[in-house]
């Protein structure tokens, strides 16, 4: 089946366009559809798990299904991320450096 | 046309209309505005200028829902923002919030609410240009179902 993907920011930058038609499995997810683009343009995978998705203009999971015709758009991250995230964040990075160290 | 609570527009920010739209009430008793204004320096980089780019209709709806957050929060506040895209010079504003209520503690709780909530889920990118080069400005994961971010925008009223 045939779906529109959008890209913004620098997403966009790295597809080189912000809107293309692929065709999909019948029963893709909208990770499949990432999957693929990331495969296709290989710099995208670097964003595998900081993007987040709309299907049709209204944010979506990326295990939810996709269907003939729909608009599949991929969201880097805003500009904004609060300064209490990016703590959580540092400290998630910390916690598994340390799990690795005494892996 | 009545103002819009919730816009994106290519048009430079009338922050007036946006505090008349909101101060209908004869119950306010205080009015909050906030702008944000494009700044002239950024971690030590000569900013030129800005371009923020949207995913539009996401982005109305991810302001629509800031405004409902708000309302199941501080009922009696009415809040209204509105977001500018494209090329913006320095000094030139980039959202205008205003909030009415009738107690000026949740006016300016719901404004600053609202401008932390923008940051956090609204699908708007800056694309910064400096002395030097240019670069997008990643921050967080857009994801309007993320508590933990949503108390923390909380936790800054």
């Amino acid at each position: 089946m045939q779906i529109t993907v959008r890209l913004f920011a620098r997403l966009r930058d790295i597809a080189g366009t912000g809107e293309l038609v692929r065709d999909v499995p019948a029963d893709a997810t909208v990770r499949t559809v990432w999957d693929r683009l990331a495969r296709e343009f290989s710099p995208l995978d670097a964003y595998t798990t900081s993007i987040s998705a709309a299907v049709n203009a209204e944010y979506a999971r990326l295990d939810a299904r996709v269907s003939e015709g729909d608009e599949v758009a991929f969201l880097p991250p805003v500009s904004g991320g609060s300064p209490a995230l990016l703590v959580a964040r540092c400290s998630l990075l910390i916690a598994r450096y340390m799990t690795d160290l005494t892996a | 046309m009545p103002t819009a609570l919730a816009a994106v527009t290519r048009a430079p920010l009338d922050s007036a209309a946006l505090v008349s739209a909101v101060s209908g009430s004869p119950g306010s008793g205080a009015i909050v505005s906030f702008l944000g204004v494009v700044r002239n320096e950024n971690l030590n980089r000569r900013v030129t200028h800005l371009e923020y780019e949207a995913y539009e209709p996401l982005a109305v709806r991810a302001l629509d829902l800031i405004l409902e957050e708000a309302r199941d929060r501080w009922p009696a506040v009415v809040l209204g923002i509105h977001h500018r895209i494209g090329r913006l010079a320095i000094g030139e504003s980039s959202v205008a919030i205003a909030a009415a209520s009738p107690h000026r503690s949740e006016a300016f709780a719901a404004c600053r609410y609202a401008i932390e909530r923008v940051k956090q889920i609204v699908p708007i990118w800056k694309h910064e240009f400096f002395e030097g080069g240019d670069m997008w400005i990643e921050g967080a994961t857009a994801d309007p179902d993320d508590e933990a971010a949503r108390q923390a925008a909380l936790g800054r009223t």
